[in-house]
């Protein structure tokens, strides 16, 4: 009964990823992570594993957060532009290229949209960057930033912890760390922590499943 | 609010939520703050900012949050100001009033409880968020928290107030039990800080205090002494 309710629900409300994304430049690339939550009205887990880190090319990837069914239609919106854009330029995109894609499209569609993005990658030109999209449209770009639900309960953690010119050991402990607490706090973020470290020599995926998390002092 | 209802009518009819007439000439004064309190061994270290404000007005800057309730314990206040300064005044009295009775200083779990019997009772009327922490001889520092709704419940180290969501994070990740008092005095001052670069509703200076057997030591950190980190 309480699973054709919830189903019900979540096709008025549509699936939201209250959710914990981040991402922080290092020495030479950038770790862009998230959790594998995603719910319907905070009260029921529709996916305990779902992957909110996206590629969008060979070394941009992409994070969603709000609507999940917006943030779906616009990565594969964005995909499509970049692809094309890639090809026509003859030379792979700039991390600004994909950010700017995003932005256009959220900023276009923004009475009907209900999602912010954030996008981290390599480029030649410019090196390792973060880019946030947050809302209504706007583009930022930072060396480290957090977005979703989650993110609140870290902006402490961050501002005190982040250094720029990080090893990429230290970066990822960072990550990892900030996520966890994050996971900690918001009852929306759970599951394992999806990690993306990108940089000029490649891609490397690493899943931090639940048990394996940081405990802090009073887990 | 009432007063500006009697004023004259000067010929111009603004309603109160047009551009002409600012947010803050309808809106309660509130302590929308950030509040901390550690507990170590021997004492408790409590800590707030000092911005109260009337929606985007700031009406007092430099705030003190720390209410003294008594010898040894004090509040930390957040939410509706005059709620919170309401209860405080009741529970001064009513402790004091209690002390006398039993003739020895009273138990921060009274007071807790004291602050708790209100806030609960009157439930629907109050905003109010009060963390209460002090010595006593029974059972050494302590903190208690009493947030909205009335709950009662002790924890070694607590934080309140809407700048509080921000730090929880930093929290969990540097605190530890067996802290010293210097290094708790340290931590709540790096975490105010902390929730006053985010938050809107909190700044201004920290006030410190620090409540042992021995007494009481206040401090206060002013604007540009505050701890800085990277984004800053």
């Amino acid at each position: 009964m309480k699973m054709e309710t919830h189903f019900a629900e979540s096709r008025l409300r549509g699936v939201s990823t209250g959710t914990t994304i981040l991402a922080a430049t290092f020495d030479g690339g950038v770790v862009i992570g998230s959790d594998s939550r995603a719910s319907v009205g905070g009260e029921y887990v529709s996916s305990k594993t779902i992957n909110k880190v996206i590629q969008v090319h060979d070394r941009i990837f992409c994070c969603m957060a709000g609507s999940l069914a917006d943030a779906q239609a616009v990565t594969k919106a964005a995909k499509f532009h970049l692809s094309f854009h890639s090809v026509q330029m003859e030379t792979p995109p700039l991390v600004i290229s994909a950010a700017s894609v995003l932005k256009n499209l959220c900023y276009q569609n923004k009475e009907e949209l209900q999602a912010g993005f954030i996008t981290a990658g390599w480029d030649k030109k410019r090196g390792s960057q973060v880019y946030v999209v947050s809302l209504g449209g706007m583009l930022i770009s930072q060396p480290v930033t957090i977005a979703g639900s989650g993110s609140t309960y870290i902006y402490g953690y961050v501002d005190a912890k982040y250094r720029p010119n990080m090893s990429r050991e230290e970066c990822l402990q960072f990550a990892t760390n900030a996520v966890a607490l994050a996971i900690g706090r918001d009852n929306v973020s759970g599951g394992v922590a999806h990690l993306v470290v990108i940089t000029e020599e490649g891609v490397e995926h690493v899943v931090v499943p639940g048990d394996k998390l940081p405990k802090f002092h009073d887990e | 609010m009432a007063a500006t209802a009697l004023m004259p009518n000067l010929g111009l009819n603004v309603c109160a939520n047009s551009d002409l007439v600012p947010d803050w000439t309808d809106q309660e004064v509130s302590t929308g703050t950030t509040i901390m309190a550690v507990e170590y061994d021997g004492g408790v270290v409590i800590g707030a900012d000092s911005r109260t404000t009337t929606g985007a007005y700031i009406a007092n800057r430099v705030t003190d949050k720390l209410t003294p309730i008594h010898d040894r314990i004090f509040c930390c206040r957040s939410g509706s100001a005059a709620d919170t300064q309401a209860i405080a005044d009741v529970v001064t009295y009513q402790l004091g009033f209690h002390s006398i009775e039993l003739d020895e200083p009273p138990l921060v779990e009274t007071a807790a409880n004291l602050f708790k019997a209100s806030c609960y009772r009157y439930r629907e009327e109050l905003t109010a968020g009060i963390l209460v922490a002090g010595w006593d001889r029974r059972k050494g520092g302590q903190v208690y928290s009493v947030p909205i709704g009335g709950m009662l419940v002790r924890q070694p180290v607590s934080v309140g107030g809407s700048g509080s969501s921000y730090i929880y994070g930093f929290m969990d990740s540097n605190y530890k039990p067996g802290l010293s008092r210097e290094q708790c005095l340290e931590l709540t001052a790096a975490a105010l800080s902390l929730a006053m670069e985010r938050d809107g509703s909190s700044g201004g200076v920290i006030r410190l205090a620090s409540i042992s057997e021995e007494g009481l030591e206040r401090r206060v950190i002013l604007g540009n002494q505050l701890p800085r980190f990277f984004t800053r």
